[in-house]
């Protein structure tokens, strides 16, 4: 570095395209948000008078109060307080994402560190279900969720969707790279299978985890179809269902402010696991693809 | 790939994997059965009786005419959110690889859209794009357009279109990114110095070197366009006005849950398996396994 100033200027002027389309894109990809957000600090006169301000607006504490402890309506139909929605989500989003968890790093476990009759078999049967996203079993599923009378019910919102091929991959994968010294050691030791999987594989396995948290939490508190067919009742509702309830599809009046704020609610806690959690989000995305 | 030492124990693996097997087979596999069994029978309207009729509901789907319409409004949409989430996404990539600092709060708020729920995605967009009130609706107007989602089926398309697209772009942007990090910089500047343009650079080595990346996105977003977009068509138009903007997915729900028509909403459901076993094998097969970051 002889001359540090010259190319930091001359670099500086070549990003300056680069800085410029990235500003678009930031801009383009926060607008609505930022539009959704100011629309929740409004009243309603002030929405409806084109064209809406672009400022917050002072209603933030009533707007988002009512919405979370009242509700919002749609024509004649009435919503849950935000605040029992975003409760059912919770429940939801980290049963299915702990569920999934659980129970892949077993089966992925058995698979990978024991020899049994049908092995390869029980591991396509999980491989399978890839093929078989709730989308393509709609009526059938619904029929069996009766039967079992879990219509309804947390253990029918979520029991279902626990299955997981993915995360089963993925730790099927990394326990593969666990040295066969480790394993020996350990039975050398006498530890026995169980023993070795708390004391070893799991510490070895938080990184990984973790990553798959992030991405199994979005997956449950965004789910859309599913807490449609099973939760009927307004007491099981989800927030994202919540929400789109509270739009009027056949184009009578909305409640705007109210939907913005339940909107705002609905998408503040898994942006909140991607910002806060990046580092293992972006480990998640790119294992669970491969 | 096998392991070499494992343990001996012979009840234990079938309780670990119990679990998993279990709920594999009450929720997919006795479903999915069903489904196809189902796809082969005939129920008249009044739910009496039942008749086998083999693989007649799928000519009668096949040959609907409003299948058929939906299959192409599928493929329209799928290429839409395709191509609109991807095209910025290369662009916002090769510029952010460009610049020294940033990238990485650059990333943050970008990949943001894609923790939203696609219904909210939906929501937020459909407000934007509101007749009367909408923030891109009043300039639109002011234009002279004559825009009403509620109305004009092309208009309710973009929407979703749209709505579907932002969510996706942050998801390609990281994997474009990662994709540009991992060509070797030496390459560029042996070009450079060979005096090939900026342009010719891209074109000549970095486009061809991300094609694995280029097609591996490919297959995610067109099933993510036909599988996951339900959500964002539900909460935003219903599949309407009429029925522009009604995909399979949407098509199979609707017709199974609403118009209660089991042999052909189980067939449809069938096709759409099939679609899925597609892209699936697609991309395990034949998709190179990628950059690491």
């Amino acid at each position: 570095m002889t001359s540090p100033v010259l190319p930091a200027l001359k670099s500086s002027r070549r990003d300056l395209i680069p800085h410029l389309v990235i500003a678009i894109g930031i801009a383009i990809t926060a607008f609505p948000l930022w539009v959704a957000f100011v629309a929740s600090t409004l009243s309603n006169p002030e929405i409806a008078q084109a064209p809406m301000p672009l400022l917050p607006g002072d209603r933030a504490i009533d707007n988002y109060g009512e919405a979370l402890m009242q509700g919002g309506r749609s024509g004649r139909i009435l919503t849950p307080p935000v605040w029992e929605m975003m409760l059912n989500s919770t429940v939801m989003a980290l049963t299915i994402a702990l569920g999934k968890i659980v129970i892949s790093i077993l089966s992925a476990y058995a698979v990978v560190f024991f020899r049994f009759p049908f092995r390869m078999a029980f591991f396509w049967m999980i491989f399978i279900t890839l093929m078989l996203p709730v989308e393509v079993r709609i009526v059938p599923t619904i029929q069996v969720i009766t039967n079992l009378n879990l219509m309804n019910t947390y253990a029918g919102l979520t029991i279902p969707l626990i299955a997981s091929a993915t995360a089963t991959l993925l730790f099927r994968q990394f326990f593969m790279t666990i040295p066969d010294e480790l394993v020996e050691a350990a039975k050398i030791d006498g530890a026995g299978p169980l023993k070795f999987f708390r004391d070893m594989v799991l510490p070895l396995s938080v990184t990984n985890i973790a990553a798959l948290f992030v991405i199994l939490f979005l997956y449950g508190w965004n789910q859309y179809l599913w807490p449609l067919l099973i939760g009927t009742d307004a007491r099981m509702q989800t927030i994202v269902i919540g929400m789109s309830k509270m739009i009027d599809s056949a184009g009578g009046p909305t409640d705007w402010n109210m939907v913005m704020a339940t909107a705002m609610l609905a998408l503040l806690p898994p942006v909140l696991v991607v910002v806060l959690m990046q580092r293992w989000f972006v480990k998640g995305l790119v294992e669970t693809e491969k | 790939m096998e392991r070499k030492v494992v343990y001996p124990q012979k009840v234990l693996p079938y309780l670990l994997l119990a679990p998993q097997i279990a709920i594999t087979l009450v929720f997919f596999f006795w479903p999915a059965g069903q489904a196809i069994w189902m796809s082969t029978l005939l129920q008249d309207p009044l739910g009496f009786s039942v008749q086998f009729v083999g693989l007649e509901n799928f000519e009668a789907v096949l040959k609907d005419t409003a299948y058929v319409a939906t299959l192409q409004r599928t493929f329209l949409f799928s290429f839409g959110v395709t191509a609109l989430a991807m095209i910025p996404a290369l662009l916002l990539a090769v510029m952010v690889d460009r610049v020294v600092r940033g990238a990485t709060a650059y990333r943050t708020v970008l990949v943001v859209p894609y923790a939203i729920a696609p219904a909210v995605a939906g929501a937020l967009w459909l407000f934007l794009f509101q007749p009367s009130i909408g923030t891109i609706a009043y300039p639109l107007r002011l234009l002279g357009i004559d825009w009403n989602p509620r109305i004009d089926g092309t208009d309710a398309m973009i929407v979703v279109v749209i709505a579907s697209a932002w969510k996706q772009i942050g998801y390609n942007f990281l994997f474009f990114l990662a994709g540009l990090q991992s060509i070797p910089k030496s390459l560029l500047e042996a070009a450079a110095i060979d005096g090939a343009s900026e342009v010719r650079r891209f074109w000549t080595i970095v486009f061809p070197l991300l094609s694995p990346t280029t097609f591996f996105l490919l297959v995610i977003n067109i099933t993510y366009a036909f599988f996951d977009t339900f959500g964002v068509i539900h909460a935003v138009t219903q599949g309407g006005p009429g029925k522009s903007t009604e995909v399979l997915i949407y098509k199979a729900w609707y017709d199974g849950l609403i118009a209660q028509d089991l042999g052909r909403s189980s067939a449809q459901a069938v096709i759409l398996m099939i679609i899925v076993i597609g892209l699936t094998v697609i991309q395990f097969r034949y998709v190179e396994r990628r950059v690491h970051y």
